[in-house]
């Protein structure tokens, strides 16, 4: 089912990332996923996310089709040209893939292929508008596709902590009008922060799901105030999370996690959860925050 | 020699849109060679603005440029010209756009499309970089080359990557969009931000049959 039609209903939505492995063992993945399965709306599959090589999106979305669990398939720049992302994109229709969250990618100097070429032959807002033109039956050349177009979901991202966030919002205006129905966004912990951008993106008129990263310790938190741009993880949040023994920290990381999607529910149309190996959590932090 | 042509004069003076004061400034270098810069094409210039019904507020030729001492040292003498006028319309190669930005405060507007690096570059003073994309988009960004300054090339704006306006890739280096940003923000045109570019046609940095041709290109075979 396409993204847009659970907004469509008024639904919070709820997705979770899901990061395939690097080597072909899936299955446990998998069975990770299935104690969530009426619990999330869809699952982000991350596109060799941190330039790290892994299974890739498209597979992985599919066999979670085979499951019945709603995939959305992220698609970046980084790694093909427009022959190899419309071919791409055509290939994910083929196989029952309607949800495609589109967005430039990292690049590859922080993953582990470092010597590898960056790409970027398209940005995220012509990735967009080359998807629009492929579902109205024609390719970037303006040839027409043969038999009926592709129909998708596009989704695309914004980094609600940037500064300056103007030109996160001027570029979030050109990905609304390249065609995506709904965002997703960096990992907020500063609830007042992002009441302010969803304000100043009102005038969009487009879903925005709050990202939520589960901060597994005050390290973590540190780690990503010092390196993660548009994160900042406040000292409250950080000294509550250090202040518990630390056999209690997981269920402490799961309080301030259900407690900020309580908080977040209110300002914005959805949530999504990147749990980074927390999977298991997933589930009972959506129960504490009232799910 | 880096080679460069023009940009077709529709295209200039679209970029140009309601300015009416314009400062017209040509390099004597590689441009004059190509004959998008020199005194030739700098009085040809004048008088198509003449006839599109702008008002040229001053005319100035450099040797280099790409130097930034000497665009600096023989701006001075213009300054009062250059202060009256809405924007800097220069008639040379992507390196040359991106230095005149770096020492006027003024929107600048690059006349011509680089080519081809050729044999010898010119000037490669500090962070100006060409890459001879064919499609000069230095317009639009304030003279901040998006396709040499940004890691991605990006053309629509921040990846949302660059923390404390540093890239992703290396924290010691500017991010491209937060300088381009900041430079729309001090020149005024941050609405610039809000144009789409469409994917580059990167058949445009072949070198082209005609360019080919030439004997400058023979010569530095």
């Amino acid at each position: 089912m396409k993204l847009s039609e659970r907004f469509k209903q008024g639904k919070f939505v709820v997705t979770c990332e899901v990061g395939p492995p690097k080597g072909i063992e899936i299955k446990g993945l998998l069975d990770e996923l299935e104690p969530l399965r009426n619990k999330v709306d869809a699952f982000n599959v991350t596109d060799l996310q941190s330039s790290v090589l892994r299974v890739g999106s498209m597979a992985t979305c599919r066999l979670l089709k085979d499951k019945a669990l709603e995939p959305i398939m992220q698609l970046t720049c980084r790694d093909r040209n427009r022959l190899g992302l419309q071919s791409d994109v055509l290939s994910a229709a083929v196989l029952g893939i309607e949800n495609l969250l589109c967005l430039t990618g990292d690049h590859p100097k922080l993953g582990d292929h470092p010597d590898a070429m960056p790409v970027f032959d398209l940005d995220s807002v012509q990735l967009l508008l080359a998807i629009k033109e492929l579902m109205s039956g024609k390719d970037m050349a303006g040839n027409d596709l043969q038999g009926q177009p592709p129909q998708f979901c596009l989704g695309a991202v914004v980094n609600p902590g940037a500064d300056p966030l103007e030109p996160q919002i001027i570029k979030m205006a050109k990905k609304v009008a390249a065609g995506a129905e709904f965002f997703q966004t960096q990992a907020v912990y500063e609830v007042d922060k992002f009441a302010l951008f969803c304000e100043k993106v009102k005038h969009l008129n487009v879903p925005v799901m709050a990202g939520l990263v589960f901060l597994k310790s005050p390290a973590m938190a540190k780690f990503m105030n010092a390196n993660v741009a548009g994160i900042h993880v406040p000292d409250e949040i950080i000294d509550e999370l250090a202040a518990v023994p630390k056999e209690k920290r997981v269920e402490k990381s799961m309080e301030i996690s259900a407690r900020l999607i309580r908080e977040l529910k209110d300002l914005c149309q959805g949530i999504h959860i990147m749990p980074l190996g927390w999977e298991k959590h997933v589930s009972g932090v959506l129960e504490l925050s009232g799910f | 020699m880096l080679f460069t042509k023009d940009k077709p004069l529709d295209e200039v003076l679209e970029s140009l849109g309601a300015e009416s004061n314009i400062f017209l400034l040509a390099c004597n270098g590689c441009a004059e060679v190509c004959e998008t810069g020199g005194q030739i094409a700098l009085s040809a210039m004048k008088t198509e603005l003449e006839k599109a019904g702008k008002n040229v507020t001053g005319t100035c030729l450099v040797d280099f440029l790409c130097n930034k001492v000497l665009v600096t040292t023989r701006l001075a003498r213009e300054t009062d010209k250059i202060k009256k006028s809405d924007s800097i319309l220069v008639l040379t190669c992507g390196i040359g756009v991106q230095a005149v930005a770096k020492v006027v405060d003024k929107v600048v507007h690059p006349a011509a499309n680089t080519v081809s690096l050729g044999g010898l570059q010119g000037l490669w003073p500090s962070d100006e970089r060409c890459q001879a994309c064919g499609d000069c988009a230095l317009d639009y960004t304030g003279g901040i080359c998006p396709i040499t300054f940004c890691a991605k090339s990006l053309l629509n704006g921040p990846c949302g990557g660059a923390k404390d306006g540093k890239c992703e890739v290396d924290s010691e280096k500017d991010c491209g969009w937060q300088l381009i940003y900041e430079r729309l923000e001090k020149v005024g045109r941050l609405e610039n931000l809000k144009k789409v570019y469409k994917p580059r046609d990167y058949s445009k940095m072949l070198p082209s049959e005609d360019l080919r041709k030439t004997s400058f290109y023979d010569l530095e075979k």
